[in-house]
């Protein structure tokens, strides 16, 4: 199981890294949803099923395919990438890098000195629907108004005219 | 059952998080600049889960659950606005749309 997580954790970071260095768009989307696969076997590593199978299926298929049929309308061809490529020197680089690598360098401080141990328990769906409907259940609602939000406002901005 | 220490959970999201960083900084398409959101609302999911897992709670669950409710939504607004971005200006250059030069 342990090995499994670090193997998960290797191949998330760098399906990451590989989105971010993509300049094809559809390559990228496809290293974002191998990427979300791995975050989903490291929930699972973790005790947690339920999160594991959200992922799966909300984060790496409907939102994914989301962005999959907006690329397809788009119709984004060879031209868009010889630009992106051109986009993409390595000077642009350097700045966000290096405001990142601080950024990271302060978590990594923060974060080294915990040190507790994970022993995985399985948490299921009962424990959390029994939450969810029980002290959070306005939590849900509210996400249920900001859905409804959402879906108002994507129908309302990709009308035509 | 061998155990995994927290710090290497949270370090692992502090790494995607980073990533996502710095693709939300140097992309200039726009829908690079919405997957890399996407990148840095899961790594902080899976701090969520990773602290969570150490204590063996749900909390952290639910909390995932609503970060997946906001990427969702975030997700299908930002589309729709790529959508009408691309209709009235035919790229997806985010530097196209600085006209208002604020």
């Amino acid at each position: 199981m342990i090995m499994l997580f670090y193997l998960a954790a290797a191949i998330a970071v760098i399906a990451t890294i590989a989105v971010v260095l993509q300049t094809n768009i559809v390559h990228g989307l496809l290293y974002l949803i191998l990427s979300l696969l791995a975050v989903a076997v490291i929930f699972y590593v973790l005790g947690a099923p339920f999160a594991a199978v959200l992922e799966a299926i909300v984060y790496a298929g409907a939102i994914m395919v989301l962005f999959l049929f907006v690329i397809m309308m788009l119709n984004l061809g060879q031209h868009t990438q010889n630009q992106e490529r051109t986009w993409l020197t390595p000077r642009g680089w350097i700045v966000p890098s290096i405001m990142a690598a601080v950024l990271l360098g302060q978590l990594l401080n923060v974060i080294s000195g915990i040190d507790y141990e994970i022993e995985p328990t399985q948490v299921g769906v009962m424990e959390i629907s029994a939450l969810l409907f029980g002290p959070y259940v306005l939590a849900v609602e509210l996400a249920s108004i900001l859905l409804l939000a959402g879906l108002v406002a994507a129908y309302h901005l990709a009308k035509t005219k | 059952m061998e155990s995994i220490p927290l710090e290497h959970g949270l370090i692992l999201a502090a790494i995607l998080f980073s990533v996502g960083l710095i693709g939300v900084l140097t992309r200039r398409n726009i829908v690079f600049v919405l997957m890399s959101l996407e990148i840095m609302l899961n790594a902080s999911g899976l701090a969520f889960i990773v602290a969570a897992s150490r204590w063996g709670h749900a909390e952290g669950q639910i909390m995932f659950l609503m970060i997946l409710t906001l990427a969702a939504a975030e997700v299908a607004v930002g589309l729709g606005l790529i959508i009408q971005m691309f209709r009235r200006y035919k790229t997806v250059d985010i530097n196209e749309l600085s006209e208002m030069k604020g």
